[in-house]
């Protein structure tokens, strides 16, 4: 059995695609550069960075070669046919973006713009996290290539994923609670933005989704179009055929546009994005932008965002840090304009139950991100029956989770999660 | 009146103009119309008027908060044609200082016919680059409103250019690369930009972020045509009142003054 012997991690960045952007960064109405003057040059230093790297057989060789070779790509595509059984029968295939090198997709953004940040001659990096995924990975690109590592991350998200906080740490990185705003993700974008502005002749702001001012959108979805382009090989060789739908988690958007990405020109194939819908949509805690947001500017571009009438930002919600984000990359704003993919919001309940169903079916505990797909695919399953084939981007795994998803099950009691009552550290082995 | 007018009568006064900011609405909605009046008395030329946002980019901790407080108190995007309005009646002159997605979201052509008609002059816009400004400069045009964008130390000589060939009113100049918030020293880096910026317009300077004292104001009114302060009037407005902006606005005049016409280059 051969893995993908067509298609290099490189590829997506040295093929344009039929779907770029105009040469400002939009994406029909959406995209651009919202942001302050003092941020151009940088951005164009970036954009032309980019552009020769994108034609630089040397960058397009270290890529690959680690992503071959430390990342671990190209990664699989499992069928997990028990846990079909509970979608309808349909046939589900996993892309396995979990079993990459620090447990997620975005490995597959930050070696890129890491490599990046060495060719332009800096030598800090900056970077926002929500779950932690993007800041552990950017912290190890950095230990890996020697550049100097601070991650924003918003104070609630500091604690609800505490063990991402140590992980980074033990890197090398500089984390830093955000203790403004909403104290999540929007928040440590912002605070993000605020140093950059400030170092940016020093430093680059490694940002980790398709958002934000062009490039970035064009560029970090350059960089995931290998999940795509793998996972279409890997299914027509599996099953002879494309499948009928590809579902993925959307927060800001990148591991879904990756994968989407490969199956825009194939009419056949509903691409369809799972929004966090957190206690449901019409509790208004949830983090759906797309399927209930509006058009906006926010962190730099133009897109979807989630705001009251004066154009204030509004909280999002999610149980999942890595979604709980009220904007989304310009390109999904776009897709959903043009109605060639699909968003739907996919509650808290749903994700547990999906994440727990995909544990205990197929023997995966999922990234709860990643569990709001598995949740989509089997919604996706029981609506187009037994013949359907679904491919589901799994984009991380859970072992960050296992605290979050301890207590929702009620495995352990809330507050004996970390700490005993005593604010002592439990043991190994929990309490005696 | 119109921002050229202020300019003018500081011109015959033989001084550069004194530009004051705070948000409106801060600490509430007839709080913060007080305030402004108190700068205008103190001896501001200008009044920059903020819209608080829940996500500015630019700002510092001060601003920040000031702004948090404001939107915690209820003040809503109506709210600032009237505190613009009652600064007009008291005789100011306003400009306003908006991040775009509350102008996008109101509507841009509303929101421009809406803040001429409070006798609002203009908008410093802090994330709105030329470039993705179509929509503001027709509108800006159709309502006689001035339209001020930011030039940053980091700026190329061609961006310096087309900024300042979209500006009207007057040129905004970063004095540092950074954020809001009151510093001690004005950088270097402030008399370049400024110098740099003047070759390619006919249209005045305004210097902003980090000013705080008569002797910073000075020095920055000896090389640029306004001296904006943010972050210090918030801090003499929390600790002062209007007693603290009165007396501050009179300070910063005075270094204003003490500067003298601008050398010309």
């Amino acid at each position: 059995m051969s893995a993908t012997p067509g298609v290099k991690p490189s590829d997506g960045v040295a093929n344009r695609s039929g779907h770029d952007p105009d040469e400002r960064g939009h994406f029909g109405r959406y995209g651009g550069r919202f942001v302050p003057e003092a941020l151009v040059a940088a951005l164009d230093e970036l954009s032309a960075a980019y552009e020769k790297a994108r034609h630089d057989d040397e960058f397009l060789g270290e890529l690959d070669r680690l992503h071959r070779d430390y990342t671990g790509r190209p990664s699989p595509l499992t069928d997990a046919p028990k846990l079909g059984e509970h979608a309808g029968g349909a046939r589900i295939l996993l892309k396995r973006e979990d079993l990459n090198h620090t447990g997620s997709h975005k490995i597959n953004n930050v070696l890129g713009q890491a490599l990046l940040t060495k060719r332009m001659g800096k030598k800090r990096v900056i970077a926002e996290t929500g779950a932690g995924q993007h800041g552990v990975a950017t912290a190890t690109a950095c230990a890996l290539l020697d550049l100097e590592c601070i991650v924003y991350m918003g104070e609630v998200d500091t604690a609800r994923q505490a063990l991402n906080v140590a992980r980074m740490r033990l890197l090398g990185a500089t984390v830093i609670p955000v203790k403004t705003g909403s104290r999540t993700l929007k928040d440590a974008i912002n605070e993000a933005l605020r140093d950059w502005v400030t170092n940016v002749d020093s430093t680059h702001y490694l940002l980790g989704t398709v958002a934000g001012p062009h490039p970035f959108p064009v560029m970090v979805r350059d960089f995931h179009r290998v999940i795509g382009m793998e996972a279409r090989e890997q299914v027509l060789e599996r099953t002879g055929g494309l499948p009928d739908a590809v579902a993925a988690c959307v927060g800001g958007g990148s591991n879904a546009i990756g994968i989407f990405h490969a199956f825009i020109d194939d009419p056949s194939v509903r691409l369809i994005g799972f929004e966090p819908g957190g206690d449901g949509v019409e509790t208004g805690r949830h983090g759906a932008t797309l399927a209930e947001g509006s058009p906006g500017a926010l962190h730099g571009a133009m897109s979807y965002l989630l705001q009251d009438e004066d154009g204030q930002t509004s909280e999002s919600y999610s149980i999942s840090a890595g979604l709980d984000y009220p904007g989304v990359g310009p390109e999904h704003a776009l897709l959903k304009d043009v109605g060639r993919a699909e968003y739907q919001p996919v509650t808290d309940a749903e994700a547990m139950e999906a994440f727990s169903l995909l544990s205990r079916t197929e023997g995966i505990i999922p990234a709860i991100e990643s569990a709001h797909a598995v949740a989509g695919a089997i919604r996706l399953g029981r609506e187009l029956g037994p013949d359907a084939t679904i491919l589901v981007n799994l984009s991380g795994r859970g072992d960050k989770d296992v605290d979050t998803a301890a207590k929702w099950f009620g495995m352990i009691a809330e507050d004996e999660s970390a700490e005993d009552a005593d604010g002592t550290a439990i043991a190994d082995g929990g309490r005696a | 009146m119109t921002v050229a007018d202020v300019f003018a009568r500081c011109a015959t006064d033989n001084r550069g103009a004194l530009v004051g900011y705070l948000p409106a609405g801060y600490p509430t909605v007839d709080d913060s119309v007080d305030l402004m009046n108190a700068m205008v008395e103190g001896g501001c030329d200008l009044i920059e008027v903020g819209i608080p946002y829940s996500d500015p980019v630019m700002d510092g901790p001060t601003i920040q908060a000031a702004a948090e407080t404001a939107l915690r108190n209820g003040v809503r995007l109506r709210d600032l044609f009237t505190v613009v309005e009652r600064i007009a009646a008291a005789g100011g002159s306003a400009v306003v200082m908006t991040y775009f997605n509350p102008v996008l979201r109101y509507g841009v052509d509303a929101f421009a016919r809406d803040l001429a008609s409070a006798g609002g002059l203009g908008v410093i816009t802090p994330d709105l680059i030329p470039d993705e400004a179509d929509e503001w400069l027709a509108a800006s045009q159709t309502h006689g409103l001035d339209r001020i964008f930011l030039v940053a130390p980091s700026s190329t000589e061609e961006r310096i250019a087309s900024t300042v060939a979209a500006c009207t009113g007057f040129v905004y100049a970063t004095s540092i690369m950074g954020v809001t918030g009151a510093r001690d020293s004005v950088a270097d880096v402030a008399p370049e930009i400024v110098a740099r910026t003047r070759p390619h317009t006919s249209l005045p300077i305004g210097v902003g972020l980090g000013v705080r004292s008569a002797e910073q104001a000075e020095q920055v009114a000896s090389f640029a045509d306004a001296v904006i302060v943010g972050s210090a009037f918030v801090t003499a407005a929390t600790d002062g009142g209007t007693d603290g902006v009165r007396a501050l606005a009179a300070d910063l005049a005075g270094g204003v003054r003490r500067a003298g016409a601008r050398t010309p280059a």
